[in-house]
């Protein structure tokens, strides 16, 4: 089994630590790997998406699960596949959209695998509807602490401590998923500009039941009157009957077509996303959006996965690396909501990439991220004067509301809010205690937050 | 852990009663840093220290430290880092001597350059290998423009700077690539009790602005820091200034 000592850090690229890379090819070589893995203990990895330290592991390991990639079953019938956990979103749209399937949920990359969209309890741009990633994970096999594969069910403490649990229970080697049906490839989108945030949010309300999937972007350096101005792009999968005869994509309707640029270079200086270049381009965003259209069809991979075709976009923002902020808020907290915007605008934040987007019922697990109601993500380069401040007063009103931040996203909460955000804490470090009694699964984000 | 912007949770400062360092310190609590252990030879100082940083609300502990005993650097800081990690350690002991009399007195000078440099390098070696092993954490190094070229009024304690500082850029590029980051601050003047007695020299600075300099030198992960930053320029030009000419210089 190869092992290295490597700096590893998450998308965000800030706090890189070192860690014993091992990347098992077996599942018996994941159980040697985490019944030998010494004081310092391990944590899985998939394909790096988290953006703090979620997936990294200082002085100990961090077991690469990329390797363990089989789609064991597929039941075409139903709907159903049984899969191991370091397969990606993207190798399952490739097997699965030939036969009619779609995955259930997926964020904004396709380059997340299956165990850290468990591990995360991912959430896309259809939660209103269909909730988060282990809505829809019908069973698993965990790794746990003492290297022995449990079943794990629906309905099980451990089944609800794992799903958000951000690999801290184990290492998950298979996941058997229910599956989303599609016609089609490609997706009927419709598109309409929000004057403000006030407008935004009325659109949201009254619009969203209508689609499957619905999600806004935000000009955050709009000021004044038009302080969060919006783009709204909502859909869905389109029927076979909204292709047009004769085409190429109405003969092969399901065909899963991606494109890629070039990646940025590897040293890009820090500050090319400064307020006025991201200014510019979120001016620009903004105007060529259509005021409405309807119906439009867009490829996959343009709705869901814009950024996937840029690899190594993280890239851009230099190498002091940048923080993602996302919240949520209960409905009724839309006052909380708007002072946030208020106050992020006001710190000017040069952030090209503010989606904001209604939740809808929350899943059981412990610390999965979703609540009903409004979610809010931002970029920002980190090395903008006065964030850390900033974040840190915008945390405090975010679990005053009785809202949370996201911890696949976090890189720099502080210990003493997390406990008001996620309620069952206290559950989950129970029940870690008590499968890992020797504290074997361990990462930078649980050390620094205390999980 | 360190945060996004390289803040600590935990600050291990060697020489507990600097200026500089507590100033720091608080910088950084004032931020995300909870746990600060002052590392010093017992004193009312040291105390004093630590319950000024307990008031704004860090959990602060202080250790028996001398840096003229090198034997039990390693049992006293290894008892510090086996209590948990240690995300940053603040090397800020040193003194400045009497230049007269310790030209006098070689056996004072002796005294500053074991402190300054012996002292510093034991410390900083033990350090070293316990953030290695950690897999993380930054080891700060307070030096001093005054290792960058001797000088007349104070050429013995630059001397034990020049070391430092020396062995410190070596250490850091031996620990590239381990996880473990090595920064040297170069202050120059700074106003403070060490410097009480003395004339003030140009470009003068406080120990607030080196800790403002030191956390964004954490955020960047810089391997040099100079306070002030315009002191890189200046250096730069008199060290390459003919001694003839430098001797003469009012500085």
């Amino acid at each position: 089994m190869p092992a290295d000592t490597v700096s590893v850090s998450g998308w965000g690229r800030t706090a890189p630590t070192n860690a014993r890379l091992i990347r098992p090819r077996t599942y018996q070589e994941a159980a040697t790997a985490v019944r030998g893995c010494g004081a310092r203990g391990g944590i899985p990895r998939g394909l790096g998406r988290a953006y703090g330290d979620a997936a990294q592991n200082a002085g100990g390991m961090v077991l690469d699960m990329t390797g363990l990639d089989r789609v064991h079953a597929i039941d075409a019938d139903n709907g159903i596949v049984l899969c191991d956990a370091g397969v990606s979103l993207h190798r399952l749209m490739e097997v699965l959209l030939p036969l009619g399937w779609f995955v259930p949920v997926t964020p904004g990359t396709r380059y997340v695998t299956v165990g850290g969209a468990i591990g995360a309890d991912i959430h896309g741009k259809n939660h209103h509807v269909s909730g988060s990633f282990s809505r829809h994970v019908l069973s698993m096999e965990l790794l746990t602490a003492d290297g022995e594969v449990r079943a794990v069910g629906r309905d099980t403490p451990l089944f609800d401590a794992t799903t958000g649990g951000m690999g801290l229970t184990g290492v998950i080697l298979t996941a058997t998923i229910q599956l989303q049906p599609v016609t089609t490839s490609l997706m009927s989108v419709d598109t309409e500009r929000a004057r403000d945030l006030d407008d935004l949010l009325a659109r949201l309300t009254t619009g969203d039941d209508h689609y499957r999937y619905s999600v806004a972007w935000i000009d955050l350096l709009a000021r004044g009157p038009a302080m969060g101005r919006a783009v709204l792009t909502r859909g869905d999968h389109a029927p076979l009957e909204a292709l047009r005869e004769g085409t190429r994509a109405r003969r092969e309707p399901l065909a899963f077509r991606t494109a890629r640029l070039p990646a940025p270079p590897a040293v890009l200086p820090e500050g090319l996303l400064s307020r006025r270049t991201v200014g510019w381009f979120n001016e620009l965003w903004y105007r060529r959006a259509p005021h409405a259209r309807t119906g439009e069809l867009q490829s996959l991979a343009r709705f869901f996965h814009p950024l996937d075709g840029v690899p190594h976009w993280n890239r851009i923002y230099g190498r002091g690396g940048f923080v993602q902020y996302q919240f949520v808020v209960g409905h009724g907290r839309e006052e909380t909501l708007r002072d946030i915007v208020r106050r992020v605008c006001e710190h000017r934040c040069p952030s090209f990439l503010a989606v904001l987007k209604r939740f809808g019922d929350a899943d059981p697990g412990w610390l999965s991220f979703p609540v009903p109601g409004w979610t809010l993500a931002l970029d920002i380069p980190a090395g903008l004067p006065g964030l850390g401040a900033l974040l840190d007063t915008l945390d405090e009103d975010v679990a005053a509301a009785g809202g949370r931040v996201y911890l696949a996203k976090d890189s720099r909460l502080r210990p003493d809010v997390l406990a008001t955000m996620y309620p069952r804490l206290d559950e989950f470090r129970a029940l870690r205690a008590e499968i890992d009694p020797r504290g074997v699964f361990v990462s930078d984000l649980a050390r620094r937050l205390g999980l | 852990m360190k945060d996004a912007f390289g803040i600590p949770q935990s600050l291990l400062v060697l020489g507990g009663t600097s200026e500089i360092a507590l100033a720091t310190a608080r910088r950084l609590i004032a931020r995300s840093t909870r746990t600060v252990w002052l590392a010093g030879r017992p004193s009312p100082a040291l105390d004093q220290s630590a319950a000024d940083l307990r008031a704004l609300g860090a959990e602060v502990r202080t250790v028996t430290f001398d840096a003229l005993d090198p034997e039990s650097h390693e049992t006293v800081l290894g008892k510090v880092f086996a209590e948990g990690d240690i995300d940053m350690v603040l090397l800020a002991f040193g003194i400045l001597g009497d230049q007269a009399r310790d030209e006098r007195e070689p056996l004072n000078a002796v005294r500053v350059a074991q402190t300054n440099y012996t002292g510093a390098v034991s410390a900083a070696l033990v350090s070293a290998g316990a953030l290695q092993s950690q897999g993380h954490g930054s080891l700060v190094v307070l030096s001093s423009v005054a290792g960058e070229r001797a000088r007349r009024a104070n050429f013995i304690y630059g001397s034990s700077k020049a070391g430092l500082d020396t062995f410190t850029q070596g250490l850091g590029d031996a620990l590239h690539g381990t996880g473990v980051h090595v920064m040297v601050v170069r202050p120059g003047f700074v106003r403070s009790k060490m410097t009480a007695d003395l004339e003030e020299s140009p470009l003068a600075t406080t120990p607030e602005a080196v800790a403002t300099a030191i956390e964004l030198g954490l955020r960047r992960r810089s391997e040099t820091v100079w306070v002030p930053g315009t002191l890189r320029v200046v250096m730069s030009a008199l060290r390459h200034a003919p001694r003839g000419l430098f001797r003469r210089l009012p500085i």
